[in-house]
């Protein structure tokens, strides 16, 4: 058996309650939510915490509930919830197919929204046992220095493989975020950085409570879609999140589009200077974008498939999804 | 490390265990209980031998602590059926051949039976939605969604014919009511 390390187990009832135990044992604590990814990192040992904080007694953040014209999502809720919940479904049709498109029946009854949010960035090299970590050299997201995809590199590639990311980071969805004696409210786009280790702006001691949907009508089509070499239980080698309103004669008045799994964040796209104000199939700026989409994506040979190949896909996988917003 | 006192609920029956919280629901399910039914594969979330059902629905065993389980109805193949008392989607199984070396089948038949409880007429497209977090390297797939829709198919028919013998008692009895005057 592949046993779990040893440590200290709470299982707080309040949002308050965590707060104040990730507040006392400072970066020695991890917060545990469906457990879908934490459980395999820690049984790899890719970390080891003193105290696991699991979130499941916390009702408060469980559930979707409407406020002010707007959806809010707990950060607790299943993806299995996500996608089968008929406001979600009605209104944000691109967030219930990426939640959808997560792992298997098995992983979404478990894994959660705030969970596939903040997921650990992957990469061939570190998602692997510790001796077979060990055994070529450590690299720098394990105990080592090095990278080994990028010789030379002064940074971590390993990547964003959030699928719903993408899609809440197009639709300007917003998140709550709760720490000891503390409250902020940030864009989903803002919780990510560019960095395969520090990926995520999170603070120490912060826990993700909700996420905030913006208020229906803002768009008028959302889209999302999944490059993986199976039809099911694969994670993105390439998605995409969009969402468009158009204006008086199909104008498009507001776009926005986002890369996701190419790069250790979720790539926001200029798409509104390409193609604000033009009609969504227009020729010139279509090429434009996907110009700088295959410019802004970073696809390296860190996971499955050639990341030449990936890198040509982003291409494609922008142009459909524009179809997509108008189909 | 401390240990803790959990009440588990399994297979109807209250189970109380003293473990260490790093426990997963799958080694308390083997070890501590004896419940071998429940395979042990991957352990990383990747294959689906580990199936056993929380509240009805499909998870994996092996990425649940034991302690966030307390308090669920947790379900696992032993509640099914065993060698002497087969389930009737056991014996459609192993009729079919839809298991061979047969490490994967608990899993599948609870990713099934959680599948059959919700949605008594899947179509083919339903069932392999269903067993997708189920990996099976003997078979190739074919005889497993077989034996699920086989299943449903005699249950519907085993259901139709019960309804008609209702039926019938009741008309019987009603004539007899009648005759009795």
């Amino acid at each position: 058996m592949l046993r779990l390390p040893e440590f200290e187990y709470a299982a707080p009832a309040t949002v308050g309650e965590a707060t104040r135990l990730m507040h006392e044992r400072g970066g020695k604590a991890m917060l545990l939510a469906g457990g879908t990814d934490l459980i395999p990192s820690l049984k790899r040992r890719q970390y080891l915490p003193e105290l696991v904080v699991s979130l499941h007694k916390v009702e408060a953040m469980r559930g979707v509930r409407e406020a002010d014209g707007r959806l809010v999502i707990g950060a607790l809720t299943s993806l299995d919830a996500v996608a089968a919940h008929p406001a979600i479904r009605a209104s944000w049709p691109a967030l219930a197919k990426a939640a959808a498109s997560i792992g298997t029946p098995q992983l979404r009854n478990q894994g959660t929204l705030g969970g596939n949010l903040l997921l650990d960035t992957r990469c061939t090299v570190y998602n692997q046992l510790e001796e077979w970590r060990d055994a070529g050299g450590s690299c720098m997201k394990s105990t080592g220095v090095k990278c080994h995809i990028v010789l030379g590199s002064k940074r971590c590639w390993a990547i964003s493989s959030s699928d719903t990311a993408p899609v809440l980071a197009a639709l300007g969805a917003e998140l709550r975020l709760v720490r000891h004696g503390d409250e902020r409210t940030v864009p989903v786009v803002a919780m990510y950085r560019d960095d395969g280790i520090d990926y995520l702006t999170l603070q120490p001691g912060e826990v993700l409570t909700e996420v905030l949907l913006p208020p229906v009508g803002k768009w008028d089509r959302s889209a999302f879609l999944k490059l993986r070499r199976r039809g099911t239980f694969d994670f993105p080698l390439l998605n995409v999140g969009a969402a468009v309103k158009f204006g008086a004669d199909r104008i498009v008045e507001r776009i926005s589009v986002v890369l996701g799994a190419v790069g250790s964040a979720p790539q926001a796209l200029d798409a509104q200077k390409f193609l604000g104000g033009k009609q969504i199939d227009d020729a010139v700026a279509v090429a434009a974008l996907q110009a700088h989409a295959a410019k802004r994506a970073t696809p390296l040979p860190n996971t499955d498939s050639s990341h030449v190949w990936r890198k040509r896909m982003v291409q494609v996988y922008t142009a459909r999804a524009l179809k997509e917003l108008v189909a | 490390m401390k240990q803790m006192a959990l009440a588990l609920r399994v297979n109807g029956e209250e189970k109380p265990v003293l473990v260490s919280p790093s426990r997963t629901l799958l080694e308390v399910l083997r070890e501590d209980l004896n419940l071998t039914g429940t395979k042990h594969g991957c352990e990383l979330g990747e294959c689906g031998a580990c199936t056993v059902l929380v509240d009805g629905k499909p998870m994996l065993s092996c990425l649940l602590p034991a302690a966030q389980v307390e308090g669920a109805e947790i379900t696992t193949i032993e509640a099914l059926g065993g060698p002497s008392t087969p389930h009737p989607l056991q014996l459609e199984w192993a009729r079919l051949g839809a298991a061979q070396c047969g490490y994967c089948t608990p899993g599948f038949v609870m990713s099934a039976k959680a599948l059959l409880d919700s949605n008594p007429e899947p179509t083919r497209e339903d069932i392999k939605a269903a067993i997708a977090g189920n990996l099976c390297r003997c078979t190739g797939y074919h005889k497993i969604v077989e034996a699920i829709e086989n299943f449903a198919r005699q249950r519907k028919a085993d259901q139709a014919i019960d309804r008609s013998i209702d039926t019938t008692a009741t008309a019987v009895r009603a004539v007899a009511l009648e005759a009795r005057g």
